[in-house]
């Protein structure tokens, strides 16, 4: 877990830069403008996270025990947080997913993505995140 | 002498009564574009409520003290108002729900109850949720059927369709006054008319218009109307259900409680008069007395000024977007009020509303909970900026700059 403080450190160190939220989404478009697409034969309803507004389809890879995402969205912002969750999360142990806090959401100020009301469904990605290392810790 | 006050419209005095749009968001001026889903509270709303809950807060038409008979008059009064201002024959035909969803509701159970097998609801394409899933649930109760009258390319019904699919088995036609997502004014008249001639009831809902059109029952010769306070300036979780005297009465009661009762016995209960047969338990007090200060407020302004100013600024908003390449105004009906939703071609709604919202401005993005118009215009949502009469021509300037740039970010 040592590696994924690091992680934290330095996205902290990247939002820490910006003055106001314009420079924060500008950011996070720009992570998802750099997230590799997803093929449309890819975006499988099995994939799709449901959310209200706009549709994130996620990919799950688990080899050696290390799990690896890749993901997709048809709202850019949307994508550019996916985008910053598996920068966060990729390539960990299962266990380590399934333990992790995802407590960084907050220190970014992006807590107000969280709330059930919210469309994007910070946490509908974060609960499918971890069930799906939780899926493959099972088996 | 004429005891008519004279009624004035300012946009700059009006705006002075809303605090809620005085105040920063992000750092900047609050930029209210999202009145169709609910509107701001004037000072004299906000005061009723304070004042109500620190020194009028009784239970109402049972009590027998000072403060119960207080609030009892208060919200009678209040009903009257409401009476007075959508110009309906008595007081019995307002009955109080808690908003437009609920009044559709207890027409469904309460006039779906006199429906048999075969009979017909018809609704619009246009409709929002709400008045389209409780006839879903009644057609599947009573085993009726539900018809839909089709829109063209601009967003207005069909009307020589709507006069060909009526039929004597037609028992309800239940559609939008106003479109909440396309913002096309439907004519209701006509609506009702052709409804009436074949026997239909007609159900208005009102929940776009009566912040926007002054409404005359009377003159409309609706069987029903439903609108929500929180959408004309008054508190959430109330609203009114208007309904012929006849009609209500012939209808059973929707919830049974308190309130709603004449007699109860273990073996048969008899049911109050309206407009209480259709109010068990007790009601939203506060929100009720207070619903009759909104009306005040609106009864001091000059509407038809007021509206003219709304249909300016959705004008002015939609010839201003419409210059932006890939910009389609979704709606564009000859007759619409100040509800301009438009998508960008290539550019998610989300995307475009949470940038304006971190730039102070709010509007609504998404489905406007109107999904099977969304899959007539093939399109996932929309942006909505849905204008009321404080909104201002500077506050579309800085929209268009804030939109402006957040399509340079997005690109």
């Amino acid at each position: 877990m040592n590696d994924i403080k690091q992680r934290e450190e330095s996205i902290l160190a990247e939002f820490e830069m910006f003055d106001d939220w314009m420079e924060k989404y500008e950011y996070i478009i720009d992570l998802g403008k750099e997230l590799p697409l997803l093929s449309d034969d890819e975006k499988t309803n099995e994939r799709l996270i449901e959310g209200c507004q706009s549709r994130v389809w996620l990919n799950t890879k688990c080899t050696d025990n290390v799990i690896e995402f890749t993901a997709d969205a048809d709202a850019i912002i949307t994508k550019g947080i996916i985008a910053l969750l598996i920068n966060l999360v990729n390539k960990l142990k299962p266990q380590d997913l399934v333990a992790y806090d995802f407590g960084i959401i907050k220190e970014i100020g992006l807590q107000e993505h969280l709330s059930p009301t919210r469309s994007n469904g910070l946490n509908g990605m974060i609960l499918r995140l971890k069930n799906e290392a939780l899926k493959h810790c099972i088996s | 002498m004429s005891n008519t006050p004279i009624k004035t419209f300012n946009v700059r005095e009006i705006r002075e009564q809303f605090p809620a749009l005085r105040q920063q968001i992000y750092g900047k001026n609050l930029i209210y574009f999202d009145n169709g889903a609910t509107s701001q509270k004037p000072q004299v709303v906000l005061d009723a409520i304070n004042k109500f809950y620190s020194k009028e807060n009784a239970n109402i038409h049972r009590g027998v003290h000072y403060m119960s008979q207080k609030a009892t008059t208060e919200y009678e009064e209040s009903r009257k108002k409401i009476q007075r201002y959508i110009n309906a024959r008595k007081s019995e035909e307002i009955i109080f729900t808690k908003g437009t969803t609920d009044g559709i509701n207890l027409v469904a159970h309460s006039y779906g109850e006199l429906l048999k097998p075969g009979d017909e609801i018809m609704i619009s394409a246009m409709e929002h949720h709400s008045n389209i899933v409780p006839w879903q649930m009644l057609c599947m109760r009573k085993g009726l059927t539900l018809r839909v009258v089709p829109i063209n390319e601009r967003g207005e019904l069909l009307m020589d369709t709507f006069e060909q699919m009526l039929s004597k088995k037609t028992k309800l036609v239940a559609i939008t006054h106003i479109s909440n997502t396309l913002g096309t004014i439907n004519p209701v008249k006509d609506i009702i008319v052709k409804a009436h001639a074949v026997g239909a009831k007609v159900l208005i809902d009102g929940a776009q218009s009566i912040q926007h059109i002054k409404i005359d029952v009377k003159d409309l010769d609706c069987d029903f109307y439903v609108f929500s306070s929180h959408k004309v300036f008054g508190p959430t979780g109330i609203g009114v259900l208007y309904g012929k005297e006849q009609l209500l009465d012939s209808m059973p009661p929707y919830q049974g409680g308190g309130d709603m009762i004449s007699k109860v016995t273990f073996e048969r209960t008899t049911y109050n008069e309206l407009p209480f047969k259709f109010e068990a338990g007790t009601p939203h007090v506060a929100g009720g007395i207070c619903l009759g200060k909104a009306f005040d407020f609106l009864d001091s302004i000059d509407l038809k000024a007021a509206e003219e100013h709304e249909r300016f600024l959705a004008k002015y908003a939609e010839d201003t977007l419409d210059t932006f390449e890939g910009v389609k105004i979704i709606g564009e009906a000859k007759n619409k009020t100040s509800v301009v939703s438009f998508s960008v071609k290539g550019i998610h709604p989300f995307d475009i509303g949470t940038l304006l919202d971190k730039q102070g401005i709010a509007v609504r993005t998404g489905h406007h909970c109107t999904q099977p118009l969304m899959d007539f215009f093939k399109i996932l949502g929309t942006v909505r900026a849905s204008f009321a009469f404080y909104n201002t021509k500077q506050e579309i300037d800085t929209f268009v700059e804030a939109f402006e740039k957040s399509l340079n970010m997005l690109k």
